[in-house]
């Protein structure tokens, strides 16, 4: 207990022997007198050397060379040969490194931590008396009732048994308009009830919930390893040995004490292990706080190398939201026309059938009889003794209605333009053609022009939906290719037939039956609005399916694989010019090679940082 | 078998992270391949035989090290 109370106040262990360092350089060139000098000098050592030296024994225990054991070494080497000096400044930039450490890798792991205080902590439980109590979440389990009153954190995944209120969901969808629950809604884990009170019952509870998964991704994340990382760590643990023994042997050869401790305090491997899990934690942080998932550093690899993206289908471009854009009519009584198509296709479901409803926007409705649905092809019904038939080309055939030469052009127009088509006949002849088509999501074509800048190749749209509408989406925004007519087979098909062209595809979509594409893509990314299917199969999550965060996540995995790489090569240089100066100059000692080796661990810290602010 | 997850306060030299996976690798009952120590979330997650260890046993292996242990939960598998 002794030792941790020591390693506890290590920092201030750091600071007094800083002070004597100074002191005694005072009394050495301001008053000449170096006996003193070297007596706050030793002091200054044995207050650094004290904390290492645990370290260093407690690493021992469990059969760890590590760092520390290095230093310890060294230290003492030098005590021995009553370098008092280097010895003193050796242990206290070797602290204070630590210290310094510390605190930036605070910074750099700041947004993941932020992240993760936002889980709900408390709980109000019902008892079996009915009253409700505080409790720790963790003492809640499923079919728990719970009180979430105004301003407070809903504990757990669950469903609203009583009351009313807004929930801002932004926790987990990235959005924060505030969406209204009831009776019988959802509500999830970590999302603010920003009015109202709600009794809920807890359906899925801890890190079972969405938000409990989102966390766990996350913090996974900031700790997976690429496969260079795992070389590196078993290297590591080979690598410290190496260099005591590499010690002993320059000791051996040359009887210099000296040289051999000073290849000890280069040897300390620090930047090059440091390097890459900093980078990672900085870029997976700042991804997490802009509303995008990125599932560890191999996926941030791959994903920067990316030259071609193929999204699922018109829906994730377009709102999936289909609105009347072309209308044309055949008669002068347009009014009644509109009335007879609205009444019929207000007795129907089908996308299309509302878009026209919603379009002609009638409060009332006429009577409608006889109504009879054909499936693939529109209704026939009767509106005020007269026959009604809306539906497309196929059913006009099929009910013997005429389609004149002007009819048929408007057709083709109209289907050219991307529309899908309703047509309406009354008593047997044409009134009305409408085109239909779905709304491009706003923002979308500055989202693909940005793709292009991060020097993204292709940028395919992958369709079920007729040719013409594809290529009409194709062209509005810019993508270099579309395919329509595809089953869900057909995608995953045609991702491995880019794939064998040798380009590295990342496809995007909604994780709901697309999973096989997902999966073989090296890249999958989630239109996630906190679907557990989303956060599982995919590489890559969009919070709240903003389409708008894909040139953001491209940026910042380019700009998180460039600092890694940046980090490896300020590590691995200076290996190298500790080395080649030890051997080749004059001026290297420990005291100096501790300096750059410390600095090099702070230097990789900073630039990690820097990924904070990508934006 | 039970699995605990414990957090440690924020680990700051990869080096920490060699030592605490050989010292709970070491304790028996403990099921080495399920040992994780993770380094930017500082935690530690491991599988252990409860009739041949304790996770208070873990904590204070982990303690001994220098080590704080801010939170332990424990789970059946």
């Amino acid at each position: 207990m002794m030792q941790n109370w020591i390693l506890r106040k290590k920092n201030i262990w750091m600071l007094i022997g800083g002070i004597l360092i100074v002191l005694a350089f005072v009394s050495h060139y301001g008053f000449t007198n170096t006996q003193l000098s070297h007596v706050l000098m030793m002091i200054a050592s044995v207050l650094g050397a004290v904390p290492i030296a645990i370290q260093a024994y407690q690493a021992l225990k469990v059969k760890v060379v590590s760092i520390d054991v290095l230093v310890t070494i060294a230290v003492t080497g030098a005590f021995i040969i009553q370098a008092y000096e280097e010895s003193a400044i050796v242990t206290f930039l070797f602290l204070f490194g630590a210290y310094l450490e510390q605190r930036t890798l605070n910074r750099t792991r700041s947004a993941i931590r932020e992240l993760t205080e936002m889980a709900p902590e408390r709980a109000l439980k019902q008892l079996d008396s009915g009253e409700f109590e505080e409790v720790d979440v963790d003492e809640v389990d499923v079919g728990d009732v719970l009180l979430v009153k105004t301003g407070a954190k809903v504990p757990v995944d669950g469903t609203v048994l009583s009351g009313e209120g807004h929930i801002n969901e932004a926790s987990i969808t990235g959005e924060s308009v505030p969406v209204s629950k009831w009776k019988d809604t959802q509500v999830f884990a970590g999302t603010i009830l920003e009015n109202g009170t709600l009794q809920i019952v807890a359906n899925r509870v801890g890190e079972d919930t969405t938000f409990g998964k989102i966390i766990e991704l996350v913090e996974e994340a900031q700790d997976s390893k690429s496969e260079a990382e795992r070389f590196i760590d078993r290297f590591s643990k080979y690598y410290t040995p190496a260099v005591l023994v590499l010690g002993f042997i320059v000791w051996l050869i040359s009887r210099d004490v000296e040289l051999a401790i000073t290849i000890l305090v280069l040897g300390c491997p620090g930047a090059l292990v440091i390097g890459v899990p900093v980078s990672n934690v900085a870029g997976i942080g700042n991804g997490a706080r802009h509303g995008v998932l990125l599932k560890g550093s191999e996926v941030i690899q791959d994903f920067s190398k990316v030259d071609s993206i193929v999204f699922d289908k018109t829906g994730t471009l377009t709102l999936g939201n289909p609105k009347v854009a072309d209308t044309k009519f055949y008669t002068d009584e347009v009014d009644q026309v509109l009335a007879y198509t609205t009444s019929v296709e207000n007795e129907s479901d089908h996308p299309l059938a509302k878009a026209v409803v919603e379009h002609i926007g009638a409060e009332r409705f006429l009577p409608v009889e006889r109504t009879n649905v054909v499936k693939g092809g529109g209704i026939v019904a009767s509106v005020d003794e007269h026959i009604i038939v809306v539906g497309n080309q196929a059913l006009m055939d099929q009910e013997n209605i005429p389609l004149s030469d002007g009819v048929r052009e408007d057709i083709e127009t109209f289907q050219n333009k991307g529309n899908s088509l309703v047509l309406i006949s009354v008593d047997g002849s044409i009134r009305a053609l409408m085109g239909i088509r779905d709304q491009i999501r706003p923002g979308v074509p500055d989202v693909l022009q940005r793709l292009k800048k991060l020097r993204v190749k292709n940028l395919i749209v992958l369709s079920g939906d007729h040719q013409g509408t594809v290529d009409r989406v194709a062209r509005e925004i810019g993508l270099t290719e579309a395919h329509g007519h595809l089953l869900p087979a057909d995608k995953s098909a045609y991702i491995k037939q880019l794939q064998d062209r040798g380009q590295i595809v990342a496809f995007v979509g909604d994780g709901v039956n697309d999973s096989p594409s997902l999966a073989l893509a090296d890249i999958g990314i989630a239109m996630g609005n906190g679907t557990d299917v989303a956060i599982e199969t995919s590489d890559v999550v969009l919070m709240n399916s903003d389409i708008s965060r894909l040139p953001h996540a491209l940026g910042l995995t380019k700009a998180t694989a460039r600092n890694m790489r940046q980090n490896i090569m300020i590590a691995v240089g200076v290996v190298l010019f500790l080395l080649g100066s030890v051997f080749f100059s004059e001026w290297m000692n420990m005291s100096i090679g501790m300096l750059v080796h410390e600095a090099s661990i702070l230097l990789v810290i900073l630039n990690g940082m820097r990924l904070l602010r990508y934006r | 078998m039970q699995k605990a997850t414990i957090q440690l306060e924020t680990l700051t030299c990869p080096s920490c992270v060699q030592k605490i996976d050989s010292a709970v690798k070491s304790l028996k009952g403990v099921e080495k391949e399920s040992v994780k120590v993770s380094f930017n979330s500082s935690k530690v997650k491991l599988d252990f035989d409860e009739n041949q260890l304790t996770a208070e046993a873990v904590v204070k292996a982990i303690t001994a090290l220098g080590y704080d242990v801010k939170k332990t939960q424990v789970k059946p598998v």
